[in-house]
């Protein structure tokens, strides 16, 4: 699909700096996203939530799993750790647990986290811990051609699945609360306002923090559905999005042609792991 | 208090697997990422109540894949950290060893190993992951394995793991047994004075100067922790010195090179073995772990009747001491190796003895330790 | 390895999982290695169960290092189920000594009943209200009947491995075990003399 190539040598043409340009590794552009994919998006939304939190970029690290979201990792300026396929959340558990002060952010898709990685993403839910949880929702395995996923909605085509799946998809948002996050929210790449509210919502919050974005595949999951260019996809979204705060996240499915529910599923302040760890072994050994 | 605590000095009567954990403590471990298995839950028991004594974590994983990467991420974010299993959780955690390995990551796995393949033994002993150890996870590579023989090189070996660990950049195995993990002995820890932390070296350069993946002469380069504000990136695709990615045949070249010879070229450092009257013998044994332990009685009942034999134990199994198995296989006759499996340091001594010495293998399936009487018979006809 | 061979001591303990095999040859090897400055190794077999089910452990105690870790021969053998007792009873020295719980066990009809120290090892266990410091009590039995572990070297071994609460009823267990003992060795002696 794409060349994951080095720094080309394209002769500069900008002379000022894009307003991103201090959080992103200028040198590792091009990046390898096709055009209208809604990935760029959803990072330009995440800096500018950085950026109105306040939040010094040297305090953050971002940990990616495998795919075309686990790009994501590579082109942030931050500390960034690009893992094998599946693990960027316990890596990520790792590194919050040894250093508090990070907020760690885990960005990557759905076929990383819910898949491969799901046993992972229920078990940072249960546990609480203290990761904000990125999950970009193409319903595909884009980077490798389109095969079937854990979200790929029923009847739907891919290259594995080329009479369409069989298979019920996972609704995101409703395994989130059920295994225990503090905040999960729904956007699709078209909400960006909305997204990076709630993108700065959630980096201020402890606990984990569950945030999907639907995104235009045009690559690979609309083509196979003939669902047009990713500009057709994102009118798709206009037009079938429902925005409903507080909405119980099982009926918050995703069908083919149909309904998507986004917004603001939950927001509480369960304490997280480290809390638990820290007030237990204080009581219990009366401090470190 | 904290400082107090990481060291348990004085003499103690331990069983190998909380003389492991405290030899961990010892090195400054923080973190402890594990899924319970058999015959290792010992070393995860010990540091979760071990840990939290000196403001670590230790962190019960879902599983062996979270297990492994727990540990990686922990020591990305500045501390020491380890984890251990058995058989089918060494399995699990391959792939994420070898993203250890490239992320050159200090870091430390204990197996205590059983009787495989697949569930196989969980209570009884085997030795025939050591193959699984070097080349376990999927491309080239080379690895640290040490293989201790009793309580006391538990504690000693875990502390030593950690140190090559951070020297070297590598995740370091410590290649244990049932028998060697659950048999407990007297255990000496001496004061923590004489016991530091030990150190991860961390960059003097500044950001925008510094290099993750540099590889000065052989050496690694020193390390920065997330959050020090250097914003590295660290990425399990072959990269540069950056750390950057490079998909192509010249990076992948330089990368290799440089994960092999950073353990190759400092073999002398890293190779540690016992030798037992090897000078005038006729007939070496090599072996390691709880079978070296069986050798001893072998090697006594062998004098008894008059054969000239002595044993060559490796410490440090991988890197595997090449010459110096290469060198004894001028001066002697032949080579008995003695371990719980149908062959696989044997192999390596048989590469190394180029001819020079025949080389004979006890085998064992493992369940058990070998019969001494066994070694006898072998010792005996290698001899004739 | 030493030219001499110094002065090594096998002690097998044979029973049912649950009745603390396993601890019993702990707490020996411990008073050995740690109180009375010999080396000592602990092994154990297990199944599955974590009750139930043959358990044994061995105990190695030697002036010098201990370098294969598993009994040869043993000097002495600890029996607490009629299993351990028929899979190990013709494994012992000559002059090796035969420990059993006499409720438990029952002799074999060819048993040279001359090395056989026989002890209710678990009724007295239940006489001081817990069956389960029976292990304690054939612990005591075996101090006073050999020789190669201190008295002072075992209670304090027992005392920091025993859990909190229960160091005066172990203790009275030993004891209990160590004075039957004193008696069985008394009786023997006086028998030996007559």
């Amino acid at each position: 699909m794409t060349t994951p190539g080095e720094v080309t040598t394209a002769e500069p043409m900008a002379p000022e700096q894009h307003p991103m340009s201090r959080f992103l590794r200028e040198d590792r552009m091009p990046h390898i996203w096709c055009s209208s994919c809604g990935l760029g998006t959803t990072l330009t939304c995440f800096i500018m939530a950085v950026v109105e939190s306040g939040i010094d970029p040297k305090d953050m690290a971002v940990i990616s799993g495998i795919g075309c979201t686990g790009r994501v990792a590579g082109y942030l300026n931050f500390d960034s750790f690009h893992t094998t396929h599946g693990r960027a959340i316990p890596f990520a558990t790792g590194l919050a647990l040894a250093n508090p002060d990070l907020r760690v952010v885990v960005y990557s898709g759905d076929g990383d986290l819910v898949a491969i990685g799901g046993n992972h993403f229920i078990h940072a839910a249960r546990r609480n811990m203290d990761i904000l949880c990125v999950c970009v929702n193409n319903f595909t395995y884009g980077m490798t051609g389109g095969q079937a996923g854990p979200t790929t909605p029923i009847t739907a085509k891919a290259t594995t699945a080329p009479y369409g799946s069989y298979e019920y998809p996972f609704n995101i948002p409703y395994l989130a609360v059920a295994s225990g996050a503090n905040y999960v929210a729904r956007w699709t790449a078209l909400h960006m306002r909305r997204l990076k509210n709630s993108f700065r919502e959630a980096i201020n919050k402890k606990g984990f923090r569950v945030i999907e974005i639907i995104s235009p595949c045009p690559t690979a999951f609309a083509r196979k559905n003939r669902l047009g260019t990713g500009l057709d996809v994102l009118k798709y979204y206009h037009a079938n999005s429902i925005i409903q705060h507080g909405a119980d996240p099982k009926d918050a499915d995703i069908e083919m042609g149909g309904k998507i529910i986004v917004g603001k599923f939950l927001d509480v302040d369960r304490p997280c792991y480290r809390d638990y760890v820290t007030e237990s072994i204080s009581r219990q050994l009366g401090g470190k | 208090m904290a400082e107090d605590r990481r060291v348990l000095t004085g003499e103690h009567f331990l069983n190998g697997d909380h003389a492991c954990a405290e030899g961990a403590m010892a090195a400054g471990c923080k973190f402890f990422g594990g899924y319970p298995i058999t015959p290792s839950s010992e070393i995860a028991e010990r540091m979760s109540e071990r840990l939290p004594e000196v403001g670590g974590i230790y962190l019960q994983m879902e599983d062996e894949l979270a297990s492994m990467n727990a540990i990686l991420g922990a020591a990305w974010g500045g501390w020491k950290s380890m984890t251990c299993t058995s058989g089918p959780g060494f399995s699990l955690m391959m792939e994420n060893l070898g993203l250890g390995v490239v992320l050159e990551t200090p870091c430390v796995l204990v197996n205590i190993q059983r009787g495989g393949p697949s569930t196989g033994l969980p209570t009884l002993v085997g030795q025939a992951d050591m193959m699984q150890a070097r080349w376990g996870s999927h491309g080239d590579y080379e690895i640290i394995a040490l293989a201790p023989n009793s309580p006391q090189e538990m504690f000693d070996l875990t502390y030593k793991a950690f140190d090559l660990s951070e020297r070297y950049r590598v995740p370091t195995l410590v290649m244990s047994d049932e028998c060697v993990g659950h048999m407990s002995e007297k255990v000496v820890i001496p004061p923590a004075g004489k016991m530091p932390e030990v150190q991860r070296k961390y960059t003097t350069k500044k950001p925008g100067e510094y290099l993750p993946f540099d590889h000065p002469a052989g050496g690694v380069a020193p390390m920065v922790k997330a959050g020090d504000g250097y914003n590295i990136h660290v990425t399990g695709l072959t990269h540069d010195e950056r750390g950057y990615p490079v998909i192509n045949a010249e990076a992948q070249d330089v990368m290799v090179r440089h994960l092999i010879d950073k353990i190759n070229k400092n073999r002398d450092d890293i190779i540690d073995v016992e030798e037992i009257d090897v000078e005038g013998a006729d007939v070496i044994i090599v072996s390691y772990g709880i079978s070296s332990r069986t050798c001893y009685r072998a090697l006594d009942m062998a004098k008894e009747e008059g054969l000239k034999v002595g044993m060559f134990r490796l410490v440090t199994v991988w890197p595997f001491p090449e010459e110096q198995v290469r060198e004894l296989a001028k001066r002697v006759k032949a080579f008995v190796v003695v371990e719980l499996n149908f062959g696989q340091i044997y192999y390596e001594v048989e590469r190394c003895a180029c001819g020079n010495a025949a080389t004979y293998l006890v085998p064992h399936a493992g369940g058990d330790i070998h019969d001494p009487a066994d070694i006898l018979a072998a010792l005996k006809e290698a001899a004739k | 390895m030493p030219a001499a061979t110094p002065k090594r001591d096998e002690v097998r303990f044979t029973g049912f999982g649950g009745q603390g095999m396993a601890v019993l040859g702990y707490i020996l090897g411990r008073a050995a290695a740690v109180y009375d400055g010999k080396n000592a190794t602990m092994t154990q077999s297990y199944g599955p169960e974590a009750r139930g089910g043959a358990s044994s452990s061995q105990v190695i105690i030697c002036d010098g290092p201990v370098y294969y870790p598993y009994v040869i021969v043993p000097n002495v053998m600890v029996a607490m189920s009629q299993e351990g007792y028929t899979k190990f009873r013709e494994n012992l020295t000559d002059d090796g000594k035969m420990l059993v719980d006499e409720d438990l066990v029952s002799l074999a009809p060819d048993e040279d009943l001359d090395r056989v120290y026989r002890i209710p090892a678990t009724r007295f266990a239940e006489e001081l209200g817990r069956k389960i410091v029976a292990n304690i009590v054939m612990l005591g039995f075996l101090s006073a009947l050999t020789d190669f572990v201190s008295d002072e070297a075992i209670r304090k071994a027992i005392a920091d491995s025993v859990p909190r609460g229960t160091v005066d009823l172990n203790m009275k267990a030993y004891e209990k075990g160590r004075a039957h003992g004193q008696q069985v060795a008394g009786d023997r002696s006086t028998k030996a003399e007559a």
